[in-house]
């Protein structure tokens, strides 16, 4: 993994973008690479991030919503926030940029392994456990897995990501996928409710398992209960922070959070681990 | 290698000596009425009569400013957008006469630039590799250094290659290092004395017995964590603080940055910046959330990550006691209040 300058980004051409949501505030980026050799060099597990970078408009720190499995590209989803990813969302396909990584620590498979997991999903939320998702049911990975449990939420049917990926998993046998909307509308077939309360529903079990939960903290905040309540304890629960980054390899400051960098001791924690370091995220 | 003896009269010479053989010479200059640490060109004279450098020597490898990458913005260019790596010749850098708290800050720098990182960082390491570090010994240490509660003291060794006492008449160099006898090799100086030697021994046992009775501010580490860090005491230790950052910018250990492009015409830099934890900006998450709202936090970030976050990291405070902190905040905040406060 060493890298002579952990700084310069790989160069990328813009392969397909993807309109996710209907009011057109997230993107997906499918990014191909321009060396054969930097597509080698970049081996990622799910749960890791990347900076994006625009020559001359800066870095974004991204979830890597592409799974591992997934040969020939990168995808990243992004939302239209600030100068970086605006610029993004006004690029073409065909264009260049760069990506540097990946970046952090992952989701801990090997702890999964032989368990069951529940995905608790909400909003745009959702990058990297569809890259968890995807390579817990690929062929080759599905068998070192147990149940897999998805709920994941949006505002609107219109706000949910990946919509094709999320029927293609509907219609397996070997995951179950709870998808909700706060409101329903015409058309709708899911479930109608917040998160939290279609988790209590759903109620999956605490025994040898683990919930990874990534939403809002809204979510995030009446989750946690539920989940507690259902037996599960801290080390059992995990999650993604965010942070505003530069660096990406912990030596730039700004993401500091205790004694921890949430770009290179995270992004993904346990609960049992966030519990021990100030909230500052 | 012995001890040798360079004349005050003799000190522009020997920096010649030293430029012939390659260095890049930074040392403490004046500057509208104070000393900083800057590129000394040949005719700039150091000044060796300071207590201490207003700005510290950190920029020798972290400048405040520094490109990283050039790129064309011309999209006819086939390499258009496309981050090119800026060539650095490799030179040997002498830090000359800086004081021996600066000398142990290089080591913390190190830590943060070349250890806590999942990657060194290159360009800190190219500069850092071919560094010497001359360190002048402080005879009379000044009412805010507290370096003895570091772990340092007016004549600490710890990142230093040659040690200078100040005698008077001259300077007596004692290398320290390996890279200390090679940067005297072949300069004709000559030696010292017994006598020289001895004086100096004087020189360096008053000063370190002039300091105050010593605070070890590893006692913070008793107290756990987040209860220091939900201490009732930040509520009003911030409210003097009016975040100008001029502490993180003198420190000689502070070393968070920003990562900017900047584009004009057809040319485009990505380069770092100094930044601090004094600003909101720092933190502001494009969403609008930002994790250190209000000053409060921001300050209590400062003190936490030096004096406790960097403590259970690497089992040292980021702190090398210069002072500088202490004599130039506007407000009068000193960091020994606040560790003395922490310690309970």
């Amino acid at each position: 993994m060493e890298r002579k300058n952990p700084y310069l980004p790989y160069p990328v051409r813009i392969d397909k973008i993807t309109v996710e949501t209907d009011d057109r505030s997230l993107k997906s980026f499918r990014l191909v690479f321009l060396k054969e050799e930097d597509e080698k060099a970049f081996r990622y597990t799910p749960g890791q991030f990347a900076e994006l970078s625009l020559a001359g408009k800066g870095e974004i720190p991204i979830g890597i919503a592409s799974s591992p499995t997934e040969k020939g590209h990168l995808l990243f989803t992004v939302n239209k926030a600030g100068v970086v990813t605006t610029a993004l969302h006004e690029m073409s396909e065909g264009d260049v940029i760069g990506v540097r990584g990946p970046l952090g620590k992952g989701f801990p498979l090997d702890k999964f392994e032989g368990k069951n997991v529940v995905f608790i999903g909400g909003g745009f939320a959702f990058t990297t456990l569809r890259s968890t998702i995807q390579y817990m049911l690929h062929p080759e990975n599905r068998a070192r897995f147990g149940e897999i449990t998805v709920i994941y939420g949006a505002r609107r049917p219109g706000l949910l990501l990946y919509k094709e990926t999320l029927r293609e998993w509907q219609e397996r046998n070997d995951i179950s996928t709870h998808y909700t909307v706060d409101a329903g509308e015409e058309g709708w077939t899911g479930l109608v409710g917040f998160v939290p309360a279609v988790t209590e529903q759903v109620a999956p079990s605490s025994k040898d398992a683990y919930a990874i939960v990534c939403g809002p903290p809204i979510m995030i905040k009446f989750t946690m209960p539920v989940l507690t309540k259902l037996g599960f304890t801290p080390e059992q629960i995990i999650m993604s922070l965010e942070n505003r980054m530069k660096c990406g390899i912990g030596i730039c400051g700004k993401c500091n959070t205790g004694p921890k960098y949430v770009c290179k001791d995270g992004p993904v924690f346990t609960l049992a681990e966030l519990n021990q370091i100030p909230a500052e995220y | 290698m012995n001890a040798k003896i360079l004349p005050k009269a003799n000190v522009s010479g020997f920096l010649g000596d030293l430029r012939n053989k390659g260095y890049e010479i930074w040392g403490p200059v004046e500057v509208d009425g104070a000393v900083d640490i800057m590129p000394l060109d040949g005719n700039a004279s150091p000044v060796t009569e300071y207590w201490n450098s207003r700005v510290s020597p950190k920029a020798m490898v972290f400048p405040q400013s520094e490109r990283m990458f050039v790129f064309s913005v011309d999209r006819s260019r086939p390499d258009a957008f496309i981050l090119k790596e800026v060539e650095e010749p490799r030179i040997g850098r002498l830090a000359f006469a800086i004081r021996p708290c600066d000398a142990r800050a290089f080591g913390i720098l190190d830590k943060v630039f070349l250890v806590q990182g999942a990657w060194k960082d290159p360009y800190y390491a190219r500069k850092r590799e071919s560094m010497v570090v001359m360190a002048l010994g402080c005879n009379s240490p000044c009412s805010t250094c507290f370096c003895h509660w570091t772990g340092g003291g007016p004549f600490s060794r710890e990142g230093v290659d040659v040690m200078m006492t100040d005698l008077g008449g001259g300077f007596l160099l004692e290398p320290v290092t390996d890279k200390g006898k090679e940067l005297l090799a072949g300069i004709d100086l000559s030696g010292a004395s017994p006598s020289n030697v001895e004086e100096a021994k004087r020189l360096q046992d008053a000063a370190t017995t002039a300091m105050e009775e010593p605070l070890d501010p590893s006692g913070i580490r008793k107290r756990p964590l987040l209860e220091m860090f939900g201490d009732s005491y930040w509520e009003r230790a911030h409210e003097a603080c009016i975040k100008c950052g001029t502490c993180t910018y003198l420190c000689p250990t502070c070393s968070c940055f920003d990562i900017q492009d900047e584009v004009r015409g057809p040319c485009g830099i990505r380069g770092r910046n100094w930044d601090t934890c004094m600003f909101p900006l720092t933190t502001l998450h494009a969403s609008g959330h930002n994790p250190r709202p209000t000053g409060k936090e921001r300050f209590r970030q400062r003190f936490m990550h030096k004096l406790r976050y960097f403590l259970d990291d690497f089992g040292t405070i980021m702190c090398v006691g210069c002072g500088r902190c202490v004599q130039f905040c506007p407000v009068n905040i000193d960091i020994r209040e606040i560790i003395r406060e922490l310690r309970g």
